[in-house]
């Protein structure tokens, strides 16, 4: 074994990890926001509403990661070109993030939706008594609590998430584990870079959720 | 202030209110009391539109409960309620619990808000406790600062929903101290209790619930001393007889 020849590809390296992060980061953001609108809708009296969600969350849960972002990948511009009427490539890296995004929503809904569902009649009549509206009730009041409750969930899934976004080597794009196996394979060393690669995303994820779970205990009341 | 009309309520098939009529006017203290699944819980639950009902009317400071048309937060913000869980927010301080709605819902500036809510915070006795979160409260205190949150938003009515129920004995009577002083001051009450005691002794008048029935509404004394239907007298003989 011979790790010397990882110190000169670093900095592709770097770049492969920060899109991961970038990657990460956002499908986490935009993955929660969905899945709480999700949520939020499937617990809703509208039936319509409620149902259209739950197909949603039941379509994504079913299918697999890697489906969805190469079919998002040849889809999503045709989409956008049918919809504006221009034909411009939209490139991997967004078409990869609404995938994400999307498909990612439906497992935080599932989450945010146990969330809110633990959360006593009580404290939405009390919102409701002191002459809250739904939306107040939720925002000020219900969705506070569920987040609290189901941080190591999020985070669970979050982590999750982080090692999926290696699936984007499918369509191309340079992330983490991506560069580090094309350089490895460049200096005929495909096996020292890996194990780089797997000691790097696992101090990642469990420095990630070794830190939850100290603040969960800071911030715990 | 709040006028109960023809009100009848069911969960699916089984009816829960059976024709609800009740008048309480501005300054009057009513007990609500019956025995457990009487509907007397439910019918407080109305008045503020908690839980809907199929007909009747609920009338309050002029303004139909029932009507789709009416801004229910609004309604509701007029009025105060207590809850056999004291619901405070267990995220929020107690100080915070005490301006958020004031804020959010009155558009209160910050500043008036925590005034308001001390002062009131004060009143109930717990101003040292300010800066703490609920779960460090006693249940007694816990239902005092509730008490104190419905105030702040200067209701025009409280209803109070079992508030010692959930309380260990010994804390009953600071909640139950706070709720006379209110009713010496005035306040409209609505209270659905089983301190008989409390009833006897601030209650304007008594209101005896059975299976979804008013079945007595009349004056505190009258009820206590000569109650004219058999349910309402095997009711009392049981709860006061120990």
């Amino acid at each position: 074994m011979d790790f010397s020849n990882i110190i000169p590809a670093l900095p592709s390296m770097m770049d492969g990890l920060w899109l991961t992060l970038k990657l990460t980061t956002l499908a986490i953001i935009g993955g929660i926001a969905i899945g709480t609108l999700l949520a939020l809708a499937r617990l809703s009296n509208n039936k319509i509403l409620s149902s259209l969600a739950g197909f949603y969350v039941n379509y994504f849960r079913s299918i697999p990661l890697l489906l969805v972002i190469t079919w998002f990948y040849f889809m999503v511009p045709f989409i956008i070109g049918w919809i504006t009427g221009t034909n411009q490539p939209i490139g991997a890296l967004t078409s990869c993030l609404i995938a994400f995004m999307l498909f990612e929503a439906a497992y935080f809904c599932e989450i945010v939706r146990a969330g809110i569902q633990s959360i006593s009649k009580g404290q939405i009549n009390a919102a409701y008594a002191l002459g809250m509206n739904y939306r107040q009730a939720m925002q000020l009041i219900v969705l506070p609590q569920a987040f609290r409750k189901m941080m190591p969930l999020l985070m669970q899934q979050s982590i999750i998430l982080f090692q999926d976004t290696s699936l984007v080597y499918a369509v191309g794009l340079m992330d983490f584990l991506n560069t580090a196996r094309s350089r490895g394979d460049i200096v005929g060393q495909p096996h020292e870079f890996l194990i780089f690669a797997g000691l790097i995303y696992f101090v990642i994820s469990f420095g990630a959720s070794t830190g939850v779970t100290y603040l969960k205990k800071r911030f715990s009341v | 202030m709040i006028s109960i009309e023809q009100v009848n309520k069911w969960y699916g098939d089984f009816q829960v209110l059976t024709d609800c009529n009740a008048q309480i006017s501005k300054g009057e203290v009513v007990v609500v009391c019956g025995p457990s699944g009487s509907g007397k819980s439910t019918l407080i639950k109305c008045v503020n539109a908690l839980e809907p009902f199929q007909s009747g009317k609920i009338i309050v400071d002029g303004i139909s409960v029932g009507d789709p048309a009416t801004d229910l937060p609004k309604l509701r913000s007029r009025i105060g309620m207590v809850f056999q869980n004291f619901e405070l927010f267990p995220h929020l301080s107690i100080t915070e619990n005490l301006m958020l709605a004031q804020q959010r819902v009155l558009g209160r500036s910050a500043d008036e808000a925590r005034d308001t809510g001390l002062k009131l915070l004060d009143r109930v006795g717990l101003k040292a406790q300010a800066a703490k979160h609920p779960g460090q409260l006693s249940g007694g205190q816990q239902q005092r600062v509730a008490i104190a949150r419905a105030l702040a938003m200067n209701p025009i009515a409280m209803l109070f929903d079992e508030p010692t129920s959930a309380l260990d004995p010994e804390m009953v009577n600071e909640v139950l101290d706070v709720m006379t002083e209110l009713a010496k001051e005035g306040m409209t009450m609505m209270c659905v209790t089983h301190e008989m005691g409390f009833a006897r002794r601030v209650a304007n008048r008594v209101i005896f619930m059975d299976q979804g029935h008013i079945e007595e509404d009349c004056s505190a004394d009258e009820f206590f001393n000569s109650p004219r239907g058999e349910r309402a007298q095997h009711f009392l003989s049981k709860i006061l007889h120990h």
